[in-house]
């Protein structure tokens, strides 16, 4: 799982620095990821595990880091923790 | 049945407003309307030794403005393309017809390269960047325009078609936040003395969606907007001001650079002028010649 989300954090994220540079735990924000870009990041890790984060989600801390985005993505569809 | 007239009902009983049988779409009296000139006046009596570059552009961007700013990720429902008969003589016959019997002729219409201006500063981004890096002391604009927002409702202070006047700063983030917090403290008085009560509140747009609950509370978080909400015709107050930073999103958006190859920030302070002067008819009267000596003063000395 954490793999696809590096994947999806370099293809959506608008880091400058692509994701190659970033840790599970950098935050995001920090590295240079704008509003809209989270905003892409949500819609693409939706359709990619499959799951529809709810409104509570919806905030900047949910997608602060490839570890929060794990976490959440682990609680709204526990079976892709294997994947 | 309630015999208190709303205040919609008030403004155009008074002749103020006049319905066109459209929410949100009426015509101004002449006393409404010298009220938004004089306000505008003591607008720019406040930012007179600013060095602001006037600009005056038509209610209308060009649609490619709209698609590149990013209008339709955020605001889809509130923009308004303009559509025209592009047809020969077969399709006006057909077009008059349907207009005859009834029928939706609208689906024959096409877009063309104009949609309406959402928000007074849209024409400057794409402008300033054709013109060039921007100076070490950044750019200071004066523009004022009609804007259109789709959302017809009976509430006064929410037209589909309305005023905004706006200074606009493009420069360092330290620029534009000195500048965001000067007007803060100018709107507040000169309000003030307009007698107006009024609060300073976090706020933001109204992003569309379930992507744009995230950007609502994103631009909450980090404190891009505030309002100046004055109560008016709601129980709720209405924002009547608006103090915006956009950091640099409009600049890497349209290309708008430092001198030293940066993106610029940019931010703005908005005037909605119908709203302000239906705030000040609200507070002070439907007649402007019984207000307070101090706001007839102010407005009119």
């Amino acid at each position: 799982m954490m793999e696809k989300i590096r994947e999806l954090i370099d293809l959506h994220a608008g880091l400058p620095g692509g994701a190659s540079e970033i840790t599970d735990d950098t935050d995001l924000y920090r590295a240079g990821m704008k509003s809209f870009a989270s905003v892409q990041l949500m819609l693409a890790l939706e359709e990619a595990f499959d799951i529809e984060f709810p409104e509570e989600m919806l905030n900047r801390a949910t997608f602060r880091s490839a570890s929060a985005i794990g976490q959440a993505v682990g609680t709204l569809a526990p079976d892709s923790m294997a994947a | 049945m309630d015999a208190t007239p709303s205040f919609l009902d008030q403004m155009i009983a008074a002749g103020h407003l006049v319905p066109t049988g459209v929410d949100g779409l009426y015509g101004r009296s002449g006393m409404f309307e010298d009220v938004i000139a004089r306000f505008e006046a003591a607008v720019t009596d406040i930012g007179k030794d600013d060095g602001a570059e006037v600009l005056r552009f038509p209610p209308a961007v060009t649609r490619k403005q709209i698609e590149t700013s990013g209008y339709m990720k955020s605001f889809p429902q509130l923009a308004g393309t303009v559509h025209s008969f592009c047809g020969g003589d077969h399709d006006h016959a057909l077009l008059l017809e349907k207009i005859d019997t009834g029928e939706d002729w609208t689906q024959d219409q096409v877009a063309t390269d104009v949609a309406l201006t959402p928000a007074a500063c849209y024409p400057l981004y794409p402008m300033m960047a054709a013109q060039g890096a921007l100076p070490e002391a950044g750019r200071l604009f004066d523009v004022q325009s009609y804007c259109f927002r789709h959302e017809p409702s009976t509430d006064p202070c929410r037209m589909q078609l309305f005023r905004m006047r706006e200074y606009v700063r493009a420069g360092t983030p330290d620029q534009v936040q000195d500048f965001r917090e000067l007007w803060i403290e100018r709107a507040k008085s000169l309000i003030g003395q307009l007698e107006l009560p009024f609060d300073v509140v976090p706020a933001n747009d109204p992003f569309f969606g379930r992507a744009g609950k995230m950007m609502k509370l994103s631009q909450r978080d980090q404190g891009l907007k505030l309002e100046m909400v004055i109560p008016v015709a709601n129980a709720q107050p209405t924002a009547c001001l608006s103090f915006n930073y956009h950091q640099d999103h409009f600049a890497t958006t349209w290309g708008v650079e430092l001198a030293d190859g940066a993106p610029a920030h940019t931010g703005c302070v908005g005037f909605g002028l119908e709203r302000l002067a239906l705030a000040l008819f609200k507070h002070h009267g439907l007649d402007v010649r019984g207000w307070p000596a101090g706001v007839r003063g102010l407005l009119w000395g």
